[in-house]
């Protein structure tokens, strides 16, 4: 069987078709959260994986996603021209452990295929240091594509607050993006368990000092419930072409591998949970506790999927991990 | 002037103070780490003992590991500069009547939900405008300005204490006081150190319940009690304010039982205050503190044998403002807000009866 819209089937609508004619009558089951996890074994370790297999690599990925053969028509699903589009990028850990500027021209190249001017693709994270330390350049020319640290574009002067969270939001998020694809690495994180998706919109508060208590329970959660980041956040590719199970969020190369992957997601809850698996089973593999013993267990996950919250799920059932 | 319309930037009349354009000349070595495998740290300088990665910042957001190596990124960056009254701080049995150079960097080692300068306290020193200021010029100001002392307030002195001992010591060769306002969320070790430099410690202690210093502040009660302790034991004169939060901190059984601590740990010559809150940052639902409250406050901790409780932060002339004599109940310093109405003091002896009357007491 061909897959496709073109062809009138897509997976997603084969599996709610699948699904509803097995139920009947009954009432509809909430539909599970995607996550794809896309894995290129020859893609080799280290900092400069082949362009040209990233690109293919994501491809494969964005297509499974929305279960479309085309990448272009993926991609057309996330943004459409005259929106500025936010690419915030994990950029702490140096050149080591930082979302690799491979994928993101990699990202960027589909963006301006379909039609998003360089001019509206703005890459941006905490600091301009932290940027170039990862091997951005930093720019805010409007003629070229962006990349700025929020600590020269600013932050919002309204406090967003919710639960035990109060925070000013970055300019980049709430004035200058209409949409961001939140672009976390796959690593451990020494205070918090692992620094996902959630974890990742940190970078776009004043204050991420002080939310790191509890292991950042209930944080993190809390966090991503401003309204920016809830509204403009469309999508999660996860750079997983080098992972860390340990010793993060700096970049320990002992406890680094060739992940060789990239997921996907549009739950954040879903891919972290999916993501904080795939670093405990490393660990195990490598004879090291797991992160409930270390008292760094990421309890925000479970608090992001309760009813309060209801970022999205951590149930495994509720999840569809597509692997490709 | 508004506590949130501090002096900043351009202000400043110091020929020191310019514009932050660099961070090197705000950044020392902070004084108080540990260094530790894999180029991690470990702060030591509040009880919350942050472990910090390399690039990383502790709670506070000032100070930062870089390379192993622990850096205060505030010293002499002042972010709020002015002169105010003695009274303000409060500081009631503290050369009354004179003005203190108040001075603040950006940055705490708490979160208080209610915080009225969370503009400065809960940023990072890059999110604000600052001058450098160090100590000398500090001092130099502060004579400029007439002032008796330089009052280190406004966010949390502990997270940028390298400049408050360097700058108390400046202080004291201009012959000049320091005083320290803070949260009292500090290790014993740099405590001392702040003791045996500075004149004066008011410590704001929030509440008295665990429970409150975790859901509504961020940190822990046994510190601060500890190093409240510290300070009077080490001689240096202390003040205790309490915030008293509707619904939060405001039983009956939490003001007797914070009487009765100060009756046996400090001594019943210690002042106390009840300060009225009012809703801000994080903690908009409640209303302001009633003033009857207060006074409720004050009359358990009265009658619990504490000689100096006073009320704060209310319409000036509330008779609470005022220092009554514990043995002869004669006002040896009345008070109108911040300023000071009439003082019957001769050499910090009631002037009625020659009781005399602890703190550190100067011509007005």
């Amino acid at each position: 069987m061909r897959i496709g819209p073109q062809y009138g089937i897509t997976r997603r609508g084969l599996l709610e078709a699948g699904l509803a004619g097995a139920l009947g009558a009954k009432a509809a089951t909430p539909e599970k959260s995607r996550v794809v996890i896309a894995r290129d074994p020859g893609l080799g370790a280290g900092r400069s994986p082949d362009s040209g297999r990233v690109l293919k690599l994501l491809d494969r990925a964005m297509q499974s996603f929305y279960g479309l053969d085309s990448p272009l028509d993926a991609w057309k699903k996330l943004a459409r021209p005259g929106e500025v589009v936010g690419l915030k990028v994990n950029c702490l850990s140096g050149r080591g452990a930082s979302t690799n500027p491979v994928l993101v021209e990699a990202i960027c190249e589909r963006l301006r295929q379909i039609g998003i001017p360089a001019k509206d693709i703005v890459i941006w994270d905490r600091l301009d240091s932290d940027l170039e330390s990862a091997g951005y350049r930093v720019s805010s020319r409007k003629d070229r594509i962006r990349a700025i640290g929020n600590d020269t574009a600013g932050y919002g002067n309204e406090l967003a607050v919710y639960g035990s969270a109060g925070s000013l939001v970055a300019n980049t998020l709430v004035r200058t993006c209409d949409a961001v694809i939140n672009l976390p690495v796959l690593k451990d994180h020494g205070i918090v368990g692992v620094t996902l998706a959630l974890k990742n919109l940190f970078g776009a508060i004043h204050n991420p000092n002080k939310y790191h208590i509890n292991a950042g329970d209930p944080y993190v959660a809390d966090v991503n419930m401003f309204p920016a980041i809830r509204q403009k956040v469309r999508l999660t590719i996860c750079d997983a072409l080098t992972a860390q199970y340990e010793g993060g969020p700096s970049y320990m190369p002992q406890w680094s591998w060739p992940y060789n992957g990239l997921m996907v997601g549009r739950d954040p809850v879903a891919l972290d949970y999916t993501g904080w698996q795939i670093l405990e089973r490393k660990r195990a593999e490598k004879g090291m506790k797991p992160l409930r013993e270390l008292r760094r267990e990421p309890l925000y996950i479970s608090t992001a999927a309760d009813a309060r919250h209801r970022l999205g799920t951590n149930d495994p059932n509720r999840i569809d991990v597509v692997e490709v | 002037m508004k506590r949130r319309g501090f002096l900043q930037a351009v202000a400043l009349p110091c020929a020191a103070a310019c514009a932050a354009s660099s961070d090197a000349r705000f950044t020392i070595e902070a004084r108080f780490y540990e260094k530790l495998p894999y180029k991690k740290i470990k702060c030591k300088l509040c009880p919350r003992e942050c472990v910090i990665d390399d690039r990383e910042r502790g709670y506070c957001g000032v100070r930062e590991n870089r390379g192993g190596t622990y850096y205060s990124l505030v010293y002499a960056r002042v972010c709020a500069a002015h002169p105010d009254p003695i009274e303000k701080k409060p500081l009631f049995h503290f050369l009354p009547g004179s003005m203190a150079f108040s001075v603040a960097t950006a940055g705490c080692n708490v979160n208080c939900k209610f915080c009225q300068n969370w503009d400065i306290s809960q940023v990072r020193p890059e999110q604000v405008a600052s001058n450098f200021l160090p100590p000398k010029d500090l001092a130099a100001l502060t004579r400029q300005y007439q002032c008796l002392s330089i009052a280190y307030t406004y966010s949390e002195p502990v997270v940028f204490c390298e400049y408050v001992l360097d700058a108390a010591a400046a202080g004291r060769e201009a012959g000049l006081k320091s005083v320290v306002i803070s949260g009292g969320h500090i290790q014993q070790e740099p405590l001392k150190k702040l003791c045996g430099r500075v004149d004066a410690i008011k410590i704001d202690l929030k509440a008295f319940s665990e429970k409150y210093y975790k859901e509504v502040v961020n940190g822990e009660l046994k510190p601060v009690l500890n190093a409240l302790a510290t300070i009077r034991k080490l001689g240096t004169w202390t003040e205790v304010v309490y915030l008293v939060v509707p619904t939060l901190n405001d039983s009956d059984e939490e003001f007797r039982g914070l009487a009765r601590w100060i009756l046996s740990e400090l001594g019943r010559d210690v002042p106390l205050h009840f300060s009225r809150f009012h809703p801000e940052y994080l903690l908009k639902d409640l209303p302001p503190t009633p003033l009857p409250t207060l006074e409720r406050a004050k009359a358990i901790c009265d009658a619990e044998g504490l000689d100096y409780v006073y009320i704060g932060n209310v319409a000036p002339g509330h008779p609470a403002e005022n220092t009554r004599c514990p043995k002869c109940r004669r006002v040896v310093v009345e008070r109108a807000g911040f300023t000071i109405r009439a003082l019957a003091l001769d050499g910090g002896k009631c002037r009625f009866c020659q009781h005399a009357i602890p703190g550190i007491w100067g011509r007005i």
